[in-house]
């Protein structure tokens, strides 16, 4: 009698519980179809960092090492040099600018203090988060991929347009 | 089949043991329901488990040592990676032991916030401990469910913080911004969905006798073996002793909050179980609540030394942008002291000792893990359990390598 009982609670749970599961199929779907769908990331969003340039094109970044100072896994290398030209022609906005500014995505944790230390705001996190290479060398990034002007964006994430709904409104970067 | 054992080389060990005796086998660690890499050795009498030895160390980081070489706010990272189920509580209970040894006053806002972020990611952490336990006991659905409801908390997490699985949210002093504008209303979206999903797991799980049948008296341990071994969080409260840290010794205000500490007697996976259920339903009041008390004003203590300073008034004041300077160059310094702190995390009492000397990085830290103790007493639960019952067992108790090895 026990095991009809058995076979008889056991089949009532397995109907009940695909119950739910069937009712879940017209539900939304959460599931993103990423890569063939963008991703939707928060404005505030840890990415692959950028270096900012002012209107005028010219990099931010006074090279203060504060970034490097704050950064808590000493991923960050800098070197400073002087511009002495007149301030049209410089890179940077100031005289003293960063000639290397390479952050090693090796060691890097997206924690944000560099963003949070820089008292430029040239560095921000930017919202790529495809940084997977083939050789642990190619983590390493320069200048050149960090830059506003020169980093690929990658069209595989959209970002919230606002803070206020998130869900349904983005803006293509 | 007999092999021949004569020409093996000397490090293979001949075990003469006939198959009808006592066997030991090696469960991880590379086991999937060992949640992590756990190794536990078991000794096998027929299928039945007559000693069990948990082996850790496989994810040894070194975190307590490294804590010594930072500065004390680039240890909140650190704690990040501890508990990676409940990031934002390991957060919260390093920044509260340091600001009690600096003293500091945190506003209302933030100890708001705090409580409602915390709550939040009690929630997700519980989430997952169901996802994969049901998934060990064989209930796939579940865990796909209970990891779309997670996302919803990631995403509120992500939108506050910028971070998913390691905010870094809490500052000391503070939090690290404010919430983004129409939080409140995201919140409230998802405490309206969340008791339905909630109902669902219910109907799924716990109303389900072949998942009952799994879990009812398996893995007892009785109230006095429970204190005995330091056992704490759910699965203290499991064995009918209602002790919750939130209730025993409050922090951030959690004594102004209306909610039950839910507390079962039968002291089996079962009984562990059904006080997590019962948890997130508390832990959703807490939101609620948090979320209806959020009223404008600071997130960071008054303590330009301390905490940084705006960015308007950064850019603006040079004695604001001094502090900013000198607090991320060289660190703030902290009084000679040590300090207890602990806090209930989802896993149980997260206790954090933090000794300095004085300057702007901490002599010693050193974390009591709930996940850490509650797995020694393992053993004492699945000992005369059968084999199968083993996984059900280590998914009661909730644990997380990140902290056990810390
Ligand atoms: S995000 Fe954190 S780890 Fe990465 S460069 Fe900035 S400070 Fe360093
Ligand atoms: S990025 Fe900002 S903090 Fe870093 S060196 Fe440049 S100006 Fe200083």
């Amino acid at each position: 009698m026990s095991l009809f009982n058995d076979i008889v609670n056991s089949t009532k749970a397995i109907i009940k519980g695909m119950s739910v599961t069937f009712s879940q199929i017209p539900k939304q779907k959460w599931t993103v179809q990423y890569p063939e769908e963008p991703v939707t990331v928060q404005p505030r969003y840890r990415g692959q960092h950028l270096l900012h340039v002012d209107e005028l094109g010219r990099e931010k970044c006074v090279a203060c090492f504060l970034c490097a100072a704050a950064c808590p896994s000493d991923c960050i290398y800098i070197v400073a040099t002087d511009d002495p030209r007149p301030a049209e022609e410089r890179i940077g906005v100031d005289e003293r600018y960063a000639s290397v500014y390479n952050i090693d995505y090796g060691r890097c944790i997206f924690c944000g203090y560099c963003v949070e230390a820089c008292p430029k705001d040239a560095i921000t996190h930017g919202y790529n988060f495809e940084l997977s290479v083939y050789s642990r060398a190619d983590l390493l990034k320069t200048k050149d991929d960090l830059l506003i002007t020169k980093q690929k964006q990658s069209p595989n994430y959209r970002v919230a347009f606002s803070d206020e709904d998130v869900d349904s409104e983005y803006k293509v970067v | 089949m007999s092999v021949s054992t004569q020409n093996l080389p000397p490090q293979f060990e001949v075990i003469d043991q006939p198959l009808d005796t006592q066997m030991t086998i090696s469960m991880g660690p590379q086991h999937p329901s060992t949640h992590g890499v756990l190794r536990l050795e078991l000794v096998l009498d027929g299928e039945m488990i007559v000693k069990a030895t948990p082996d850790i160390g496989y994810l040894h980081t070194g975190m307590e040592k490294l804590f010594e070489y930072k500065k004390y706010q680039q240890g909140i990272v650190i704690t990040d990676r501890m508990d990676y189920l409940n990031p934002l509580g390991n957060n919260l209970a390093y920044v509260m032991a340091v600001e009690k040894l600096l003293g500091l006053e945190i506003p209302e806002r933030a100890q708001v916030i705090r409580v409602l972020m915390c709550e939040l990611q009690r929630i997700a952490s519980h989430l997952v401990w169901l996802g994969t336990h049901a998934l060990d006991l064989g209930a796939m659905t579940v865990f796909f469910y209970c990891f779309r409801e997670r996302e919803k908390i990631l995403n509120l997490i992500e939108a506050c913080s910028g971070g998913r699985l390691t905010p870094s949210y809490f500052r000391i002093g503070g939090i690290m911004m404010d919430l983004p504008g129409g939080f409140e209303r995201r919140v409230k979206q998802f405490t309206d969905n969340f008791p339905p999903a909630l109902a669902e797991f219910n109907t799924l799980l716990t109303g389900n006798t072949i998942f009952q049948s799994r879990t009812k008296g398996v893995g007892y341990i009785s109230p006095e073996d429970a204190i005995d071994w330091g056992i704490s969080g759910p699965s203290l409260r499991g064995s009918g002793i209602g002790l919750d840290i939130r209730r025993a010794n409050p922090y951030t205000g959690y004594e102004t909050y209306d909610f039950d500490v839910p507390v079962e007697q039968d002291g089996d996976v079962w009984a562990r179980y059904m006080v997590r259920m019962r948890e997130m339903t508390e832990s959703l009041k807490i939101v609620r609540q948090a979320a209806a008390r959020l009223k404008p004003g600071p997130v960071k203590a008054d303590a330009p030394k301390v905490v940084l300073p705006e960015r308007e008034a950064m850019k603006t004041h040079m004695d604001a942008l001094i502090h900013h300077f000198l607090i991320v160059a060289e660190g703030f310094s902290v009084p000679k002291g040590e300090v207890y702190h602990a806090i209930e995390a989802s896993k149980g009492e997260l206790g954090v000792y933090v000794k300095s000397d004085g300057g702007a990085k901490p002599n010693r830290v050193h974390f009591r893990a709930p996940s850490f103790v509650n797995l020694s007493a393992l053993p004492i639960m699945v000992e005369g359990e059968m084999i199968a019952d083993v996984v059900a067992v280590i998914g009661s108790i909730d644990i997380v390598l990140g902290e056990i090895d810390r």
